[in-house]
């Protein structure tokens, strides 16, 4: 009874911490930004850290808490940003507040993506483990390839779609949406660090909650033995499937505010790369841990592009910066180490600081 | 008589992939890891058999060998170095440290051999064979390929099965604990499946790039991606398996190619494999394990 | 541990971010100090993003040589002096974005990039927002200079290239079965296509086989090509790049299929990959506005110090670039830019220049702008003979 308690005060303190880490994190950059102090490129990164502040977090959600490798989790994020974009430029003669036309896309997007999870989740989640892993990529391959070829043109008379150029027939005063390989352009840019900072306190909200529900107690035991789960009435598919659509919904948000960010967007970054970097992210901050998840994506963009500097070296040394924060964070023989090397420097200087007090 | 070239053009890359394949797949079988840098571990074994050709000069057969000796070391140094200190944790953990591997040999490949592409020459000298008076045409490399990838099929099998180091594989990737009782050595066990999977990169490399000329950093990522997928789709652990994704594979990509579209053949391709996976889980050749609490 | 890690990372976090700040003081003391010498003749500060890193590295590689090139020529002659800054964009919209950033917060002036037409599209839109001129060598697509009136191009258009292509055809091989190969993830192989493919329409040419590749499947590209055999192609269209094409000539060769190639700018070079015998590509046809075999002066010139400096055999984006930094200093000087202007102020200068000056340089002769951007310049119809380029009729 007492264990649960304190369990229960624990996981609320981390949740706080969590909520205010990122609550801290948007006053601060967004005085530094009204006093004029941050540089160009630091505002510019604003808007991408929030956005893959979602996506490693309703990551999180699939790999941490449900425990499945996923690879494909920018497909879903494709779904998102190329649903808001198309949304955007549909409902912008209706709906004049740019906050709100960037909040309908959004929904339009994480709709769209979560939809696209349901699809593609009925079938996936029969299977286990890498061949999971492999189908989700397979997935995400699959709408790159169709996106990557896909037509859309707005006029009058509404939306065109088309698998080529000459299949598009619209009025001379139509505007194309999307001309495949190049992806979409001319995107009326929309996303603001706000509306970032506000759909990051949203999927922490939903996400927490999932996770520390009856729930997501479920989930985590579905990850920790699904047969024992199953073994005591625990519905296991139902759950995974809930997670993974909830995660692509959150997926296709952050999509939509990626999208509505930049004037021209192509279907190449939806890839593999993109699914891998976000993985990437999810691991070095902990599984199912979701304020390491917060953490690791915003540092872990930040390092690459601190690292300009080094020009040719650049992608070379962040590859090694890669390898050897894993080691230290996962590897037991290098933790203790490490633990060794601290304990002898602590008690080096406590030493010292004894002989001081004499 | 073009459904016979196709096929034919099918089973040669379809071969290169399985040798590809096989390496996935012994890795994962033995060390129970994603090595998502064994495709750039082939990149390396094209780069040294090209530098060792073109401008040492040497004959093909010792760029080939040079090659081999070079990603087997570099693959035990990988494991010794990155993946051994990660063993026993999440597999998730080993899966990111070998993609950062990944990142490293590509950049690396860069800084030492340049951005710009190198057109590799063919180690196959012999000419084209020509049937049907023109109408068929059956390269050298195919029939190199073909055979090379059944040779290594069968000394693999052969190998773990006859061998002493071949049964202590088997027994690692069938229960590293109870081997570990047995008196094997996991250690040195999973090196030399390290190596072994390194020397097939680099045979991979040079075949991959005699039958597909061009050679730059990336040139290992995206058919390393699709032998993964071939392994799997051939049943992930198994040598056979892996010898028959790899070709299916590559037979289903250029059939895509040929009678549906060459736009949409990756999105067929996948489909294919999704389809096959939910009819068989475990893939085609794949022992379904009962999982037991 | 876990506690600790965490800990760590924000800390770094924080530090970055703290860098980040402060970049800005020193960023604005050295445009304090640089604008007191530039009343002594100061640098103007130019930047181009590519990518350096990835599947395209060898074109943004290509153009940083180029521009480098250039700019350092022009320097050594006294007059006005540059300064060239190349970042990474690894051929990624994102991280354009992030490049441009980068290089504003540098104390850019000029904007001589971005290297590939995507991130070009998203560039120049955010050039036109800011004012800064931009001025990019390779970048072909249409959409570009669509976004400001301060962007231009060295490269011509690709409808430009698909449609020239098309009339040459139907004025030289009309009667012949045309086959097409293009990457249909390249924006520029997909742009040259499409024209290609309505002109071919309009013109009654026989276009009988289409195919097509991604950048994920370009490892195998023998299928494409035997189904252009099998078609009975005699004519094989290839807007692609040069790397691509020696595949397929190569395969074609081993297979015994011999019709004609043609190809656009984006092949030029295929003679310089290193390894490649310059026999497979006999008889190619290309249209291209430069030639590393020209026996013009200042061709000859430029290959000769590019190779002995960079140790790689110029193609057609190097030359671009090169072209790139004369134009912007031939502006620049026509319009009396100094180094101490801010960005905007050399926009507007240069802007005017564009739309009246003339130019000449290895990539055409008597290049001219339109208000749109778009370059006027004619390619050159070569053909590959005895491993050289001679001029096609």
């Amino acid at each position: 009874m007492m264990k649960r308690f304190f369990d229960c005060v624990n996981r609320n303190r981390s949740a706080a911490m969590t909520y205010g880490l990122v609550i801290v994190f948007y006053i601060v950059m967004q005085t530094l930004a009204s006093q004029r102090m941050l540089t160009r490129s630091v505002t510019g990164y604003l808007v991408p850290i929030c956005v893959y502040i979602v996506l490693a977090v309703s990551l999180n959600l699939v790999v941490g808490i449900s425990g499945e490798l996923s690879l494909g989790h920018a497909g879903f994020m494709g779904v998102g940003a190329f649903a808001g974009i198309v949304a955007a430029a549909c409902l912008r003669s209706f709906i004049p507040n740019d906050f709100l036309l960037l909040l309908a896309a959004l929904v339009v997007g994480g709709i769209l993506a979560g939809f696209a999870g349901l699809l593609i989740g009925i079938p996936v989640l029969r299977l286990r483990g890498d061949y999971l892993a492999i189908v989700t990529l397979a997935f995400g391959e699959i709408l790159k390839n169709i996106v990557g070829n896909l037509y859309i043109g707005l006029d009058a008379k509404g939306l065109h779609f088309a698998l080529n150029a000459e299949g598009i027939h619209m009025d001379p005063a139509g505007k194309m949406i999307l001309s495949g390989a190049l992806g979409a352009t001319g995107i009326q840019k929309l996303s603001t660090f706000f509306m970032g900072f506000l759909l990051i306190l949203f999927t922490l909200f939903v996400v927490l909650n999932l996770i520390n529900s009856k729930e997501g107690r479920a989930i985590k035991a579905v990850r920790d033995n699904y047969i024992a789960a199953e073994s005591v009435g625990i519905n296991t598919t139902a759950f995974r499937m809930k997670a993974f659509v909830v995660s692509a919904f959150l997926a296709g948000m952050a999509g939509a505010l990626y999208g509505l960010n930049y004037s021209a967007v192509a279907a190449s970054k939806f890839g593999f790369t993109t699914s891998i970097d976000i993985l990437v992210f999810v691991v070095l901050g902990g599984m199912g841990n979701i304020l390491g998840s917060v953490i690791s994506a915003a540092v872990l963009y930040v390092i690459p592009e601190a690292m300009r500097g080094l020009a040719d070296y650049r992608m070379i040394l962040y590859a090694v910066v890669l390898i050897v924060v894993m080691l230290c964070t996962w590897s037991p023989a290098v933790k203790n180490r490490i633990a060794m090397v601290t304990e002898k420097f602590t008690s080096k200087f406590r030493r010292k600081e004894a002989a001081c007090h004499e | 008589m073009n459904f016979l070239q196709y096929l034919i053009n099918g089973v040669s890359i379809g071969a290169v992939y399985a040798i590809i394949a096989l390496g996935y797949t012994m890795v994962y079988g033995i060390a129970k890891m994603l090595n998502f840098a064994h495709g750039d571990v082939i990149m390396v074994g094209a780069y040294i058999s090209y530098c060792v050709t073109s401008y040492l000069g040497l004959p093909a057969v010792l760029g080939v060998l040079i090659a081999m000796a070079v990603c087997t070391l570099l693959g035990v140094l990988i494991e010794g170095l990155a993946y051994k200190p990660l063993r026993g944790t999440s597999s998730l953990a080993v899966l990111i440290t070998a993609i950062g591997i990944s990142y490293f040999l590509q950049n690396g490949a860069q800084l030492i051999w340049g951005s710009a592409p190198k057109n590799f020459a063919s180690i196959v000298t012999f000419a084209p064979l020509k049937l049907f008076s023109g109408r068929l045409t059956i390269t050298g490399e195919v029939i190199i390929t073909i055979l090379a990838s059944i040779l290594i099929m069968v000394a693999l099998t052969l190998f773990t099965g006859k061998t002493r180091m071949g049964k202590a594989m088997r027994a690692v990737s069938e229960d590293r604990d109870a081997a570990q009782l047995m008196g094997i050595n996991v250690n040195r066990t999973i090196s030399m499946t390290f190596a072994i999977g390194s020397a097939l990169a680099a045979i991979a490399g040079v075949l991959l790039c005699s039958a597909v000329p061009t050679l730059q950093p990336t040139t290992g990522s995206m058919p390393g991606i699709r032998a993964f997928t071939a392994a799997v789709f051939g049943g992930i652990g198994s040598i056979p398996g892996a010898m028959l994704g790899g070709i299916l594979l590559g037979v289903i990509e250029t059939f895509s190619k040929a009678y549906f579209s060459t736009q949409f053949s990756d999105a067929i391709v996948f489909l294919v494999l999704i389809l096959v996976l939910l009819v068989k889980p475990a893939g085609l050749m794949g022992k379904a394990v009962q999982e037991k609490v | 541990m876990k506690k600790v890690v965490s800990l760590a990372l924000a800390a770094v976090m924080a530090a970055s971010m703290l860098a980040g700040c402060g970049g800005e003081k020193p960023a604005a003391n050295s445009s304090a100090t640089e604008k007191a010498s530039a009343q002594a003749g100061g640098v103007i500060k130019v930047g181009n993003s590519g990518p350096l890193t990835n599947d395209y590295a060898m074109y943004g590689k290509a153009v940083e040589y180029g521009l480098k090139l250039g700019f350092e020529e022009i320097n050594a002659k006294g007059g006005l002096q540059y300064e060239v800054r190349v970042e990474d964009d690894e051929g990624d919209s994102e991280m354009a974005v992030n490049s441009f950033n980068t290089l504003m917060d540098w104390g850019m002036q000029i904007m001589a990039g971005p290297t590939t037409s995507g991130c070009a599209v998203t560039i120049g839109s955010n050039c036109a927002e800011d004012h800064v001129f931009m001025l990019t060598p390779s970048g072909s697509d249409p959409n570009i200079i669509a976004t400001g009136d301060n962007v231009f191009q060295v490269a011509f258009t690709d409808p430009n290239q698909g449609l020239v292509t098309a009339d040459y055809i139907s004025m030289n091989y009309k009667d012949s079965k045309i086959g097409l190969i293009y990457e249909s993830s390249n924006p520029y192989s997909v742009g040259v296509r499409d024209t290609f493919v309505s002109e071919a329409k309009t013109k009654g040419l026989n276009v009988v086989c289409e195919e097509s590749y991604t950048s994920d499947n370009k490892a195998d590209l023998s299928t494409q090509v035997t189904k252009c055999q099998a078609a009975g192609c005699d004519l094989v269209f290839m807007p692609i790049y040069s790397v691509e094409g020696a595949q397929i000539l190569t395969y074609a060769n081993k297979i015994g299929y011999e019709p004609l190639f043609v190809g656009c700018d984006g092949l030029d070079g295929i003679l310089a990959v290193e390894g490649f015998d310059p026999k497979l590509a006999e008889g190619v046809l290309l249209l291209t506005p430069f030639d590393a075999t020209a026996d013009d002066e200042r061709v000859q010139e430029f290959v000769k110090n590019y190779t002995e400096k960079f140790g790689v055999v110029p193609n057609q984006f190097a030359a671009d670039a090169y072209d790139a930094a004369y134009i912007i200093d031939q502006a620049c000087q026509a319009a009396g830019v100094t180094a101490d202007m801010d960005y905007q102020q050399v926009c507007d200068k240069v802007v005017e220049q564009m739309l009246t000056m003339t130019y000449s340089g290895i990539t055409g002769e008597t290049m001219t702008w339109q208000a749109d951007g778009a370059v006027s310049k004619l390619p050159k119809a070569v053909k590959v003979e005895n491993g050289v380029y001679v001029t096609a009729d």
